[in-house]
């Protein structure tokens, strides 16, 4: 349910101001969502001052050197460094992305930086994203088939293979089903973008066998139809995904099933 | 995600943080404006009941609905009909999984907002006129 203001233990204090590192003439604000499971406080927002002068362009080398030279408390997870991974999902200056390949140049003024919105905070900037994987799981997203196995690949052709451009390349970063108000709200039972894009990718799977199945098991007033287009989903992921439009393609093709 | 394996664990900010794009704000506006047109709906049926009822009533629900109050009600209830029109024009052509690129979305969203608002101004001239 719509739950405008945050319950009373997750409400934002004002956390700690770090020294200006010394000498340092090229400074840059930087606001951080903070919060430790083992001292019993509620977050804060600590403020730090970053010399753009040694640090790398990204977002993510801002943390990382904040983390190495000022504050080793502070957590956020990261691999790859380069977008591919998905780890190091935020919301950075108002949207989700990655802040491995988000550009400190790309913020204009403080540079804030939260959680995922509306999920339970691990530590810092780490979200549970247990929920969430468990959605993806439930949509089956894996090849169903029902004839026999050929003795060697499923084979597909070089149009059926271009439906899945657009819908494979997402690295399920949960940015967009974190932007979503609706995922807000009914995140609970609303599968929210990122399940329901993976959904549709085995969907229009040429090769797949269980498209009635899949649908069927989508046919629901909140698995699919919590999507009333607001498009943020689309607007903030990193990849340049469009889950709005996915989610669109599996509510016509429950109208065409059905006429 | 709203009671999920919370536990002791805090939610995170959302609404107050999160800079929301145009489509999303046309999306809260057309449940807003549909909200809001069921109670200018009533006060329409509340001034028919009201004529139904006797001279008397009448006249005390046609100087509330005529006084700058009833005016500015109805005003923003054209403005709102229009917004809540297009904005279902809008979904309409969704549903049919075109014009859902982010550009093409975005220019629809404006092109809501702004029609709305000359359809409005269209819509007084035309009253005032006749």
């Amino acid at each position: 349910m719509v739950e405008l203001a945050l319950p009373k233990n997750s409400r934002i204090t004002t956390g700690k101001t770090w020294p200006k590192p010394e000498g340092a003439t090229n400074l840059r604000t930087v606001q951080i969502y903070r919060w430790n499971p083992d001292d019993g406080k509620n977050p804060s927002v600590d403020t730090y001052f970053v010399d753009m002068d040694t640090c790398g362009p990204m977002i993510l080398d801002v943390l990382i050197k904040i983390k190495n030279e000022m504050d080793p408390t502070l957590a956020f997870r990261r691999s790859c460094r380069e977008g591919i991974c998905g780890s190091c999902a935020m919301n950075i200056d108002g949207i989700n992305t990655l802040a491995c390949i988000y550009g400190t140049d790309e913020v204009k003024g403080d540079i804030k930086i939260y959680p995922l919105p509306h999920m339970p905070v691990v530590r810092d900037l780490i979200p549970d994203l247990t929920h969430f994987y468990a959605q993806h799981a439930s949509i089956m997203p894996w090849l169903e088939t029902k004839t026999n196995t050929p003795a060697k690949e499923w084979k597909q052709s070089i149009e059926d293979r271009e439906k899945l451009d657009g819908l494979y390349e997402c690295v399920m970063c949960a940015c967009c089903s974190t932007s979503c108000p609706s995922y807000w709200w009914n995140g609970d039972r609303y599968l929210g973008p990122a399940a329901l894009l993976h959904a549709y990718r085995w969907l229009i799977d040429s090769r797949d066998e269980a498209t009635g199945e899949r649908l069927d098991n989508l046919e629901d007033p909140f698995k699919l139809y919590r999507c009333h287009t607001i498009m943020n989903c689309a607007k903030t992921c990193p990849k340049g995904l469009n889950p709005a439009k996915a989610i669109a393609s599996i509510k016509k093709m429950m109208v065409d099933r059905a006429y | 995600m709203a009671d999920v394996n919370r536990g002791n664990r805090p939610l995170s900010p959302h609404l107050t943080i999160y800079r929301l794009p145009i489509t999303a704000i046309t999306s809260i506006l057309t449940r807003i404006t549909g909200n809001a047109l069921l109670v200018a709906a009533l006060m329409t049926v509340w001034w028919f009941l009201a004529a139904a009822s006797g001279p008397e009533y009448y006249d005390f629900a046609n100087a509330v609905i005529t006084s700058w109050f009833g005016d500015l009600v109805m005003a923003l209830s054209v403005l709102g009909l229009w917004y809540h029109t297009l904005a279902g024009v809008r979904h309409l052509i969704w549903d049919q999984v075109i014009a859902l690129d982010i550009k093409t979305a975005e220019s629809l969203s404006w092109l809501v907002i702004i029609g709305s608002v000359a359809l409005t101004v269209l819509t007084w001239i035309i009253m005032l006129i006749a």
